[in-house]
């Protein structure tokens, strides 16, 4: 079985970050990624990051996503594509399934004692009557369509949520073409950053708060919609009704974590909404509670690409540490710098509720692992 | 529909195609693209039907992960189209239910 000193699974935001620091520092790494092309959701992403210019600020994620592929080739990351990973066993044993061809597939069992779970999330569906109909989509599906593939899903579209996705989304459809028909948001006010909403309120679109969709109209495709006003119970307001031109529909409900290797794998979950759900408690090295396995990005709770790039760096970090190639000291000062970005990225209003809820994931480690202050 | 025209994306040149068909009509497909996406293109969007009920189902994820999407793709079923290219010759057919395998060899 052939080994490495560390193997990263998921080569987006945190998994190339991960794998980049620890090569750095000459760790023997193998990142896998189950798609053709690693980046993760980068790639589709053509906004302009905010932050600081030590968050990649003003940069578009797709460019973040070649910026840290050149990084990672130029380092020589050995990278595995098309490499699906079914299981981790022992703790130390990685079983991938490898897409050969359309018809050939084979496995490959690896073995590694440091382990980085960088699987990112997925998207949360809403149940509605019609929900189920073609033209109903994840709102980061058209969004990898649009802005990844090039070809639109249709010609007018609703979207279910005002968070930062269903607005980010609305914006980069109506760039590629796309009628915006209107945003629905069950709750009193748009969930977004108001900069985000803003751009689309000056183009005329309406965000329609308090609302949420009751029906997608059509037999074999989305034909349109009805949208109504919400009560506070949640039920629906009689006679509120609005019907709804539109082709598609998207759902921008929210994200969640992808711990199903970690969970396979027994490392410990905590629930936390301010995270997506359910996320794998972790150190300060980025560890989970299995010796060796380590957690990174929206793996271990929702946030964004900048908060994903330091936690793969952490990760990378301590690995390079505990495999010898970088001493305590020096590792030190690379987790510490990127801890200190991490504070940077979740200050002030919209980083508040993110910050008390990793701080508690971390905590919940300790009481774990009976670790004492 | 293709994206054409796009204030970020200046390089939406799709000169190379290979042939593919679907449900036996000759559809013009990007080289290297998805096969969801050359549907979606063409306007195509139901992908499968479900087994019990019979009700359409197209694109929902995008990253292969919901399965949504699959078709039978030169005679193998539950392909993921989303995830999958398209290659020269290629016959891609709508699903029903489980879909039959029907591969040559």
């Amino acid at each position: 079985m052939k080994e490495y000193e560390m193997i990263v699974i998921g080569g987006g935001a945190a998994g190339l970050s991960a794998a980049i620091e620890a090569k750095r520092h000459g760790v023997n790494v193998l990142l896998i990624d189950s798609n053709d092309k690693a980046g993760g959701q980068l790639v589709k992403q053509t906004h302009k990051f905010f932050g600081a210019k030590m968050h990649r600020a003003g940069t578009r994620g797709f460019n973040i996503c070649k910026e840290l592929l050149k990084e990672s080739e130029d380092l020589g990351v050995e990278v595995l594509l098309n490499g699906l990973v079914m299981g981790i066993y022992d703790g130390d044993t990685v079983a991938v399934d490898v897409k050969v061809s359309l018809t050939e597939h084979k496995l490959m069992m690896l073995k590694a004692k440091n382990i980085v779970i960088s699987t990112g999330a997925s998207e949360n569906a809403v149940r509605f009557e019609g929900w189920t109909l073609p033209g109903v989509m994840g709102a980061g599906a058209a969004q990898t369509m649009v802005n990844y593939r090039h070809v639109l899903p249709g010609k007018k579209m609703l979207m279910i949520g005002s968070g930062n996705v269903g607005l980010i989304v609305s914006y980069q459809l109506m760039q590629a073409g796309v009628e915006i028909k209107g945003i629905v948001e069950a709750l009193p006010k748009i969930t977004g950053w108001q900069v985000h909403a803003s751009k689309l309120t000056r183009e005329g679109i309406h965000i329609y708060t308090g609302y949420t969709i009751k029906k997608a109209h059509g037999t074999d495709r989305v034909t349109g919609a009805t949208i109504a006003k919400v009560n506070p119970d949640w039920s629906l307001v009689s006679g509120s009704e609005i019907e709804v031109d539109c082709d598609f529909i998207c759902i921008g409900a929210g994200l969640k974590p992808l711990t199903g290797l970690a969970h396979m794998a027994g490392c410990e979950l905590i629930y936390d909404k301010a995270l997506g759900g359910w996320a794998p408690a972790h150190n300060y090295n980025m560890e989970t509670t299995k010796k060796g396995i380590y957690v990174a990005g929206d793996a271990t709770g929702l946030e964004e690409a900048s908060t994903a790039i330091e936690e793969g760096t952490i990760a990378g970090a301590a690995i390079a540490e505990a495999t010898g190639h970088l001493s305590a000291a020096e590792a030190e000062e690379r987790k510490a710098g990127a801890w200190r970005r991490l504070a940077d990225l979740r200050d002030g209003f919209h980083g508040e509720e993110r910050l008390a809820a990793k701080n508690k994931q971390l905590a919940e480690y300790d009481r774990l692992m009976g670790v004492r202050e | 529909m293709r994206v054409t025209e796009h204030p970020i994306f200046e390089d939406l040149d799709t000169t190379e195609y290979v042939n593919i068909t679907v449900d036996g009509k000759p559809v013009k497909a990007v080289k290297g693209e998805m096969i969801l996406a050359a549907l979606l293109a063409e306007g195509i969007i139901i992908n499968r039907y479900t087994t019990k009920r019979h009700e359409p189902r197209g694109l929902f994820c995008a990253i292969g992960q919901c399965t949504d999407c699959m078709m039978v793709v030169n005679g193998m079923p539950n392909v993921r189209t989303c995830i999958t290219p398209v290659e020269e010759g290629m016959t891609v057919e709508t699903q029903n239910g489980l879909g039959e395998w029907r591969t040559e060899g």
